[in-house]
């Protein structure tokens, strides 16, 4: 779109930038053995779990930033940062709501979540994450009955510790990358997920981040197992105060999928996103990565970033079982400064297997948008097919969209098809909406709204709406 | 309702328009006919506020406001409405999701309550009717893939939804087959009544077959160079604007 139409960059909105004045137990800034040991201890882990940390973090030691992504980030001082936070309670976790403090309760409230359990969202479970840890998880009764476990994924540790070891790194090891070591390593809570056999779980569920103290980095860790049969759908926001300096959130989101089952994921970030200027925000560096290891099952990714100054990530399939299905449903929007370089990665080993991809990146301001997908068909993946369609939307003459497509295809009866557009808000277009008495800013929603609607209609109905509210928000001010 | 006093305006440094005066009462029809590139979409476009064009002369009242320091979304809620001589597509928006969107801006301007879903579809469908329009072009979107006609039916459309007080239309009768014809001279006599104004700029007298003008003008460089009532279409259509304009300047 011409200058004259998005000239004036004003200051973006961020509802969700406000601080929660908590007592936190904040494990001093810096990162050696002493503290793993410390965040193990204070969690009472298994000796297994100290030792795998601890090999992540030497291995961690022995690896850099990975340098190849289309990103410009300020270097991380990873000793200038707290790794464990918690908001302190009385005993060892609350047994109920009057345990919990309550300025968290109210932090929530205006997330618009509530953790009582009269008053949550119909038919969707909630796990609220607060910096390092959970601190309560809605609806375990409905849960219990049919045998599903959702819980904090420090109180799986302690539960379920042969679940935990089976699948602990099993899709996502600590080797994996720079940011996946350095989580494995000092990870302190997140969720954990188990359906069993033939269980379709009757509610949503859903996690929510907050990283609400100064200074410490956010590393959960979430592991979703569905048996034969089984299927679940889960959901997972996030947001963040606004502060001056950059914030680290390194995740490791592993699933696995057996025979038949199927996983639908899908992430709605809003992390804090910096200033008009790309001062502040959120480094958000994830590793998300699901295995279908059973014939016939299905993992489907969907997600909204929106937020963070730096998006870096892929969620990834591996289509191991044969007649497996992967799908990735992306909406990334950059605004101002931020940069997302995003994509994912679709690996088909098993036989029949078939992977979607539609990502939809729309840039403004200063912002750098990159699709970065990987399609792997391996020699043993006959018949394997994909699809993929990335398109890009700009709204200002500043911003750039890249797309990054590596296609290795190793068997000969592999269909693999790819398409990519970019598109622009012409000035005849945006004067159509106008004469017929839209103004600018509805306009660019209305037609951001319908660039993503392939991607939105894939998430749960409740957050549609709530997807769509939130990219007119983000855009706020992109318009002259 | 609309006043056109001495109007100039420019395009990339280029004049186009060079003195424009032209009064539209209500209930009128006015046609405005002239020789390609004279500038009569640039007189549409300017009335309807296009950033395109830089007026450098003259003043426009409509119902007595400004209308040259009002935004375009400002004059389309005050009841200005142009049908485009070529309508853009817009990708990914559905049109019956646009024209809902606009209606309700309308009405909250008037102070009505915004329409729901079946409200909105009982009203739109009367007007599919008369336009012989299909349901399925509303979950189209916006003029995407439409042919000539199906665009400008769909603007014809949109005129009968918003029911403006002042409508320029723009060649809306170009490209169309008789029987589309037909349709969009329906919706144009279904909209006009005694308190709305129509200016019709087109190059033909068969849609003046069906809808009766008021007045006739000849726009020739950027300025009205003759005005009658109906029978200067024939006039124009048996000479040709290049005889009917020598003879006028003769
Ligand atoms: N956006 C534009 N840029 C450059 N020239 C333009 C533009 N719009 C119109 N013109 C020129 O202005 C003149 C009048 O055009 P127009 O108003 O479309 O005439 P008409 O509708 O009478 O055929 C033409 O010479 C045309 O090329
Ligand atoms: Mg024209």
């Amino acid at each position: 779109m011409s200058n004259t139409l998005l000239k004036k960059m004003t200051r973006q909105a961020y509802p969700l930038g406000f601080t929660t004045a908590v007592e936190s137990d904040t494990v001093r800034a810096g990162l050696d053995e002493e503290v793993i040991r410390l965040i193990s201890r204070k969690k009472n882990e298994p000796s297994f779990l100290l030792t795998w940390r601890l090999n992540a973090y030497r291995h961690w030691q022995t690896m850099h930033e990975p340098s190849w992504s289309n990103l410009k980030l300020n270097p991380i001082d990873y000793q200038a940062i707290s790794y464990y936070s918690a908001p302190k309670s009385k005993t060892d976790g609350p047994k109920t709501l009057q345990d919990i403090d309550p300025e968290i309760l109210r932090a929530y409230n205006k997330l618009g979540i509530s953790l009582e359990e009269q008053k949550h969202l119909s038919g969707v479970a909630v796990d609220a994450v607060f910096d390092s840890v959970s601190v309560w998880t809605t609806c375990k009764e409905i849960l219990n009955e049919v045998g599903v476990i959702f819980c904090p994924f420090s109180e799986a540790v302690l539960q379920y510790p042969d679940l935990i070891k089976k699948y602990l790194g099993s899709v996502v090891p600590y080797r994996d990358n720079f940011f996946a070591a350095l989580n494995s390593a000092v990870f302190s809570d997140g969720s954990f997920v188990y359906i069993p056999k033939g269980v379709a779980c009757p509610i949503e569920l859903s996690t929510y981040f907050r990283m609400n103290a100064a200074n410490t980095g956010q590393f959960e860790r979430t592991l979703i197992i569905a048996e034969s049969g089984s299927s679940v759908s889960y959901l997972e926001g996030c947001s963040a105060p606004m502060r001056d300096n950059h914030q680290l959130h390194a995740a490791v989101v592993e699933l696995i999928a057996l025979d038949d089952a199927e996983i639908k994921y899908a992430t709605v970030q809003n992390w804090y996103p910096g200033d008009e200027k790309g001062e502040g925000g959120v480094y958000n560096l994830v590793t998300k990565r699901g295995i279908c290891r059973g014939k016939n099952s299905k993992i489907s990714w969907t997600q909204i970033e929106t937020g963070s100054a730096i998006t870096w990530k892929y969620p990834s399939v591996i289509l191991k079982g044969d007649n497996s299905v992967g799908e990735f449903y992306s909406v990334a929007l950059t605004n101002n400064y931020q940069q997302a370089d995003t994509g994912t990665k679709m690996i088909h080993i098993g036989k029949n297997t078939k992977s979607t991809i539609i990502s939809k990146g729309i840039s403004a301001g200063f912002a750098q948008n990159s699709y970065r997908g990987l399609v792997r068909v391996a020699p043993q993946a006959s018949h394997a097919r994909n699809y993929s369609q990335c398109d890009s939307l700009l709204l200002s003459d500043h911003c750039g969209a890249h797309t990054f497509p590596y296609i290795e295809v190793r068997n000969s009866s592999a269909k693999v098809e790819h398409e990519a557009s970019t598109s622009t808000i012409s000035d005849e277009q945006m004067f159509y909406f106008q004469q017929r008495g839209i103004d600018t800013e509805n306009a660019i929603s209305m037609i951001v709204n319908g660039f993503c609607k392939t991607v939105f209609s894939k998430l749960p109905m409740e957050f549609a709406v709530e997807a769509e509210k939130l990219l007119e928000l983000s855009l706020e001010g992109c318009q002259g | 309702m609309l006043e056109i006093k001495n109007l100039h305006a420019s395009v990339q440094k280029k004049s186009i328009l060079k003195g424009v005066n032209l009064t539209i009462k209500p209930g009128e029809i006015h046609v405005l006919m002239g020789p390609n590139g004279s500038g009569k979409t640039t007189l549409g476009k300017v009335l309807a506020g296009s950033p395109n064009y830089i007026v450098s002369k003259g003043q426009v009242l409509f119902n007595h406001h400004d209308l040259l320091m009002l935004s375009p979304e400002e004059r389309a809620r005050r009841g200005l409405f142009l049908g485009f001589q070529y309508p853009v597509e817009i990708s990914g928006v559905s049109n019956i999701y646009f024209l809902k969107a606009a209606l309700n801006i309308l009405r909250a301007q008037q102070g009505l309550k915004a329409l729901d879903a079946l409200d909105f579809k009982a009203l739109i469908q009367k007007k599919l009717e008369i336009l012989e329009m299909d349901e399925s072009f509303l979950y189209r979107s916006i003029n995407e893939g439409f042919s000539g006609g199906e665009k400008k039916r769909n603007e014809i459309l949109q005129l009968l939804i918003f029911n403006p007080t002042l409508a320029v239309l723009d060649e809306t009768d170009s490209g169309l087959d008789i029987d589309s014809l037909k349709h969009v001279a329906e919706g144009i006599n279904q909209f006009h009544h005694k308190d709305n104004g129509l200016l019709l700029i087109t190059h033909y007298q068969r849609l003046l077959n069906y809808v009766r003008p008021d007045y006739v003008h000849l726009f020739h460089d950027g300025k009205i160079k003759k005005s009658g009532d109906y029978r200067l279409v024939s006039h124009l259509e048996k000479l040709g604007y290049e005889k009917a304009l020598t003879r006028e300047l003769a």
